[in-house]
C-alpha cells in the first residue's frame, strides 16, 4: 500500500522569550493508506506540534526549520505536495486543510464555537471545499450526523454545542472532520477528556468509520491502552525525537528502548501482583518531618467505630425554568440518591463512576461544601461521633482540620497570584497554628514531604508543571494534618508517568502519616492500584460496593461489568471487544436487566453477597443466596 | 423569548420607581428649597422680600407639604392643586425658575441630546471597531503600540479640556467658532432641512469631544477580548477547516468579542449624558446638560427631577435594547439563562 503521508527529518522550532526551542528534532515516519498510526509520548514531547505542522496550524511563533511533510493524495495518483514548503495561509494549504486532512481535538467542550449551531459548523467545511450550496450541505451534514450516531440528526442540526453532552460533542467534532471524506484524519487525544464508556464508544466509532471510508488515522495520545486497541503502527516520541517505532506487536512485546519500557511500567494494570509498585520515570520520596509526625494519638477507646459513616445520602438540584413572573421549579434532578457507605480508619475507599454520576457531589457533602437534602454523615473525631450535617460554624471549623480536599485541576485549584508559601501557609493561618517561625518550618517540611525544593517557596504556581502543582495541592491539603483526605480525580489531568509518581506518593503518605482516603476517579485501573475497597456509582446511586479484588474478579452489576469491559488495556492481546459494549445503555438504570432494573416502580436496596460485597438489586432476587452457595 | 421580553419590560417598572425616589430624595437633600435660594439671591441684591411673601409662594408651589407628599404628587399618585397631574399622567411638572412647564423647556434640548448621544455611540463603534481588530490581530506591532498610545491619551484627557483645546485651535488657526450645535439663524426656529443640515455640520465637534474617552476604552476592551478569543480552541478548529483567515475572524472570534459592544449600549448612554454636561457648558451646546446643571444649582426641583427621570428612562430603555440584542445574538444567554448548575 502506498503511503498517504510521509514525514522526513522534520524539525520545528519555537521562538520563545528564553531563546529558540527545538520542539521537534528530526523525526521521520509514514502513514500508509487506510491504516492507523499512533504517536505516543508525554506532554511536551512534541507530538501535538507534529500534528499542527501537518495541518499548517502551528502557533505564530513556531516554524518548520527543515524537513519534508509529503502528502500523496490518493484521489490524484502521482501528485505529491510538500506541506512543509506551503505558506500556511495560502489557498493551496487551505484547500488541503479540512478538505483532504482533518483533525479532531482533545477538548470537545471548547473546540466548537458556542455561538453557532452544530449544523452550521459541520456544513461549513463541506460548503468551503466542495462548493456546495446550503441545501446540499444540510443533506450531507444530517447524513453524517446519523453516521456518527446522533439519535435525532435532523434536530441535532440546529442545536448548539453547549446543549450536548461531552460524548455527543466529540461525535459532532468527528462529523465535522469527516464531512469532506478526507484520506487522513488526525486525532489529537480524541478521548482523553471522556469517560471510559464514552471513550470506548468513540474509539469504536472511529474504527467503524475508518473501515467504511478507508481513511488513514494518525492518533496522538499518551494512553497506551488506547494505542494497543487502535494502532497498527506506533511511534514513541520523547523530547522531540523518535525513541522507538514499529508495528503494534513489535513495540508492545519487544519494547527495546528504556523510555518505552519505563512508560509501560508506569501504567497501572489490572493484573499487577499484590504489593507491586508502579515505577514512575522520576520517583519522589516522601520525607515527613517532626511536625507532621507529631499528631494527636488515636485514643484506645475510639475503638473500631468507622471513621466516616454515610447513610442514605440524598441531594437534589432544581432545574429552574423562567416563568412569566419569576422562577418556577420545573424539574428536580436527583444527583445523589440513597448513598450509604462506611470508611474505616486507615482505609482507602474508591468512588468510581462516569462524570455526572454524583461522586463529586457526594464528596462535597461529606466536606459540607454542599448541603444535603437527606441522610446522615457521621464522623468519628478521635472517639467522639460528630454529626457532620448538623455542625455549627465553630464545629465546622474544627471538622475542617480533620477532613481535607484535593482537587482535580492542578491549574484552577491554585491561586495564580499567591506564592507557593502563601498557598501552603494559608490553612495554618486560618486555623491560627503556631507562630511565624513554626509555620515556616511546617511549610518547609510539607515541601520536603512532597519532594519539592524549599527554594521554590517564593515562586508562583505558573512556573510549575501539572504534576508539581498537584504536589503543591497535596502539601496544602496536608498542612492541617487531617485524618481524612478526599481526593477528587487527583491524577486524571496528568500524564501517565506523572500519574504513577503522584499515586505512589499518595500511597506512601497514607502509610507514613496514617491517613484515610476517599478516592474519586473514573479510571478503574488507578482505583485498583490505590484503593482497598471500591464503590461504583451510577446516576446518583451506589450500585456495587466490594473489596478491590472481589470487584475485579467477580463484578455482579451490569454497570460495573460495562465499566470494566470498556477500559482499554495496554496489551495488544487483550483488546476491547468494542462490539459487545452496550450502546450507551450501560448507564441508564431503566435498561439494566432484572433484578437490577431501576425505574419508578422498583426502588432497590443494596444486597449483601458476602465478603463485604454489596450490589443494588431486588431484595427478593435470591442473588445473595446464590452467591453464597457458589462460594 | 417572548416571556423573557415581557419579564424584562416588567422589571423596568420597579427599576424606574426606585430611580424616581432616589432622584427626588437627592434633589431635596441640600438644605432649603428653590424659594429660599431665590430669596437669598434677592436679598443679596438688596430687594429684600418678606417672610409673608415667602410663605405665600411656598404654599402656592406646594413646597410646604411633607417631602413624601411632594414626591407622590410629582409621581402622580396623590392629588395636587390641580388633581392627579404627575409623571404617570405625562405631566413633567412646572419649572419655578423659567415659569414654564418642564416639557416645554426640555422638549428641544432633549431631542438634541438624543441626537448627540446616538451620534457619539455610532462614532465610538465606527472608530473603535476597526482599530480594536487591528490592534488585536497585529499584537505588539508598531501599529498596535501607536494606536495603544493614542488610545491611552484619549482615555486620560478630560472631555472638557479636549473641548477647550479644540475651541482654541479652531479659533486661532481656522478662524471659526465651533461652539453651539447649529448656526445662529436657526436658533429657536422650528424644524427645517436647513436646520438639520446645520446641526449635522456642527455635530462632529461635540461627538469627538464626548466620544473620545469612550472610544479609547472600547478599543482596549475589544482588543483584550479579541486577544482572548483568538487563543481559544474553536478558532484553531475553524482554522483546521481551511477557512480563509479573514472570514474566520469575522465569523468566530469577532462574534464572541461583540458582546461588550452590545452591552455597552446601556452603559454608554449615561456615560455620554453625564460626560456631556460639562462639555455642553464649555461648547455652549443647547442640549440638556446646561439646563440640568442650572436646575440642580437653583433647586428647581421639578425641572431637575423630571429631567433626570427622562435620562433614567433613556438609560433603562438602552439597557433593555442591549439585553434583547444580546439574547438574540448569543444563544448561550437565550437558551441557558436562568438555569442553575
Amino acid at each position: 500500500m502506498a503511503d498517504v503521508l510521509t514525514v522526513r527529518d522534520l524539525r520545528i522550532q519555537f521562538q520563545a522569550p528564553e531563546g529558540l526551542i527545538k520542539a521537534v528534532d528530526g523525526i521521520s515516519f509514514r502513514i500508509p493508506e487506510g491504516k492507523t498510526v499512533a504517536l505516543v509520548g508525554e506532554s511536551g514531547s512534541g507530538k501535538s506540534v507534529v500534528s499542527q505542522a501537518i495541518m499548517g496550524i502551528l502557533p505564530r511563533n513556531g516554524r518548520i526549520a527543515s524537513g519534508e511533510v509529503l502528502f500523496a493524495d490518493p484521489a490524484q495518483r502521482g501528485s505529491v505536495v510538500d506541506i512543509a514548503k506551503l505558506d500556511r495561509d495560502s489557498a493551496a494549504m487551505r484547500a488541503l486543510r479540512g478538505g483532504r486532512i482533518s483533525i479532531i481535538f482533545q477538548e470537545p467542550m471548547t473546540s466548537l464555537s458556542p455561538l453557532h449551531t452544530i449544523g452550521d459548523q459541520i456544513g461549513e467545511a463541506f460548503i468551503l471545499h466542495r462548493n456546495a450550496g446550503p441545501a446540499e450541505a444540510k443533506r450531507v451534514v444530517v447524513e453524517m450526523l446519523k453516521h456518527v450516531g446522533f439519535p435525532d440528526p435532523d434536530k441535532a442540526f440546529d442545536t448548539y454545542p453547549f446543549e450536548l453532552s461531552g460524548g455527543l460533542r466529540q461525535r459532532a467534532m468527528i462529523a465535522m472532520a469527516l464531512v469532506c471524506r478526507p484520506p487522513i484524519l488526525i486525532a489529537d487525544e480524541p478521548t482523553t477528556a471522556l469517560d471510559v464508556t464514552i471513550q470506548a464508544q468513540i474509539l469504536k466509532l472511529m474504527q467503524d468509520l475508518q473501515a467504511e471510508l478507508g481513511m488513514a488515522i494518525l492518533i496522538i495520545t499518551h494512553d497506551l491502552g488506547v494505542v494497543a486497541n487502535m494502532a497498527e503502527e506506533i511511534i514513541v516520541m520523547y523530547h522531540g525525537k523518535v525513541m522507538e517505532s514499529g508495528t503494534r506487536d513489535d513495540v508492545f512485546r519487544h519494547a527495546e528502548h528504556p523510555y518505552l519500557n519505563a512508560l509501560l511500567r508506569a501504567v497501572p494494570r489490572f493484573d499487577m501482583e499484590p504489593g507491586e509498585r508502579l515505577v514512575p520515570i522520576r520517583e519522589i520520596k516522601a520525607k515527613p518531618g517532626q511536625h507532621l509526625l507529631k499528631k494527636d494519638p488515636w485514643p484506645a477507646h475510639a475503638g473500631d467505630a468507622p471513621l466516616l459513616e454515610v447513610k442514605h445520602l440524598r441531594k437534589t438540584f432544581a432545574i429552574r425554568k423562567q416563568g412569566l413572573l419569576g422562577r418556577k421549579n420545573a424539574a428536580v434532578a436527583t444527583v445523589v440518591d440513597d448513598v450509604s457507605f462506611t470508611l474505616k480508619r486507615g482505609e482507602c475507599l474508591g468512588l468510581v463512576g462516569e462524570s455526572g454520576c454524583g461522586k463529586t457531589t457526594t464528596s462535597k457533602i461529606v466536606l459540607r461544601a454542599v448541603s444535603a437534602d437527606g441522610g446522615t454523615v457521621s464522623y468519628n473525631d478521635h472517639g467522639t461521633i460528630v454529626d457532620v450535617l448538623a455542625l455549627d460554624e465553630k464545629g465546622l471549623k474544627k471538622y475542617r482540620r480533620r477532613v481535607q480536599y484535593m482537587f482535580q485541576d492542578p491549574f484552577g485549584s491554585l491561586n495564580p497570584r499567591m506564592t507557593v508559601f502563601d498557598i501552603i501557609n494559608e490553612p495554618l493561618l486560618i486555623h491560627g497554628i503556631g507562630d511565624q517561625k513554626e509555620r515556616f518550618e511546617r511549610v518547609s517540611e510539607l515541601m520536603n514531604l512532597v519532594g519539592l525544593n524549599v527554594r521554590y517557596l517564593r515562586r508562583y504556581p505558573h512556573s510549575f508543571s501539572g504534576g508539581q502543582r498537584q504536589r503543591i495541592g497535596i502539601a496544602r491539603a496536608l498542612a492541617l494534618q487531617p485524618d481524612l483526605l478526599i481526593c477528587d480525580e487527583p491524577v486524571s489531568a496528568l500524564d501517565v508517568s506523572i500519574q504513577a509518581q503522584i499515586l505512589n506518593l499518595l500511597k506512601d503518605l497514607k502509610e507514613q502519616l496514617g491517613l484515610t482516603y476517599l478516592f474519586i476517579s473514573h479510571n478503574l485501573a488507578v482505583v485498583d492500584y490505590v484503593c482497598d475497597r471500591i464503590a461504583v456509582m451510577c446516576a446518583g446511586r451506589l450500585v456495587e460496593l466490594a473489596p478491590r479484588d472481589v470487584l475485579f474478579k467477580n463484578p455482579v452489576h451490569p454497570y460495573t461489568r460495562a465499566l470494566l469491559s470498556a477500559v482499554p488495556k495496554p496489551d495488544p492481546d487483550a483488546r476491547l471487544d468494542l462490539t459487545a459494549l452496550m450502546a450507551g445503555k450501560a448507564s441508564n438504570p431503566g435498561d439494566w436487566p432484572d433484578p437490577f432494573t431501576i425505574n419508578e416502580s422498583a426502588k432497590l436496596d443494596l444486597v449483601h453477597l458476602g465478603d463485604g460485597h454489596f450490589v443494588r438489586a431486588r431484595p427478593d432476587s435470591g442473588l445473595g443466596s446464590v452467591q453464597s452457595a457458589a462460594q | 423569548m417572548l416571556t423573557y421580553t415581557i419579564r424584562r419590560v416588567l422589571i423596568m417598572v420597579p427599576t424606574l420607581l426606585v430611580i424616581s425616589a432616589l432622584v427626588f430624595i437627592i434633589i431635596q437633600l441640600p438644605p432649603g428649597d428653590f424659594l429660599e435660594t431665590q430669596m437669598a439671591e434677592l436679598q443679596a441684591q438688596g430687594e429684600g422680600g418678606n417672610a409673608e411673601k415667602l410663605e405665600f409662594l411656598r404654599k402656592q408651589y406646594g413646597l410646604d407639604r411633607p417631602m413624601i407628599e411632594q414626591y407622590a404628587i410629582w409621581l402622580g399618585v396623590w392629588p395636587g392643586e390641580t388633581g392627579f397631574a404627575g409623571l404617570l399622567q405625562g405631566n413633567l411638572g412646572y419649572s419655578f425658575e423659567f415659569n414654564e412647564p418642564v416639557a416645554k423647556i426640555v422638549g428641544e434640548a432633549m431631542w438634541l441630546t438624543i441626537v448627540v448621544s446616538v451620534a457619539t455611540i455610532i462614532f465610538t463603534w465606527v472608530v473603535s471597531f476597526p482599530i480594536g481588530i487591528y490592534s488585536a490581530t497585529h499584537q505588539y506591532s508598531a501599529g498596535d503600540y501607536t494606536l495603544t498610545l493614542v488610545g491611552f491619551l484619549g482615555l486620560a484627557t478630560p472631555n472638557f479640556l479636549l473641548a477647550l483645546v479644540l475651541l482654541y485651535l479652531s479659533n486661532v488657526y481656522l478662524g471659526i467658532s465651533i461652539g453651539g450645535l447649529m448656526d445662529q439663524q436657526y436658533m429657536d426656529q422650528p424644524f427645517s432641512w436647513g436646520k438639520a443640515w446645520s446641526v449635522l455640520a456642527h455635530l462632529w465637534v461635540p461627538v469627538i469631544v464626548i466620544g473620545t474617552s469612550g472610544t479609547a476604552g472600547m478599543i482596549r476592551r475589544l482588543r483584550a477580548n479579541l486577544l482572548d478569543e483568538l487563543q481559544k480552541q474553536y478558532v484553531t478548529t475553524a482554522r483546521a477547516k481551511g477557512l480563509h483567515p479573514r472570514k474566520l475572524l469575522w465569523k468566530y472570534p469577532l462574534r464572541m468579542a461583540l458582546n461588550p459592544f452590545i452591552s455597552d449600549i446601556g452603559s454608554l448612554l449615561p456615560e455620554v449624558i453625564s460626560g456631556a454636561v460639562i462639555v455642553s457648558v464649555v461648547l455652549s451646546l443647547p442640549t440638556t446638560g446646561p439646563v440640568l446643571l442650572r436646575a440642580l444649582q437653583t433647586q428647581d426641583q421639578y425641572l431637575a427631577g423630571s429631567f433626570l427621570m427622562l435620562l433614567a428612562l433613556l438609560t433603562v430603555i438602552g439597557m433593555f435594547i442591549s439585553d434583547l440584542a444580546l439574547a438574540a445574538l448569543d444563544p448561550r444567554i437565550r437558551l441557558t439563562g436562568g438555569t442553575q448548575r
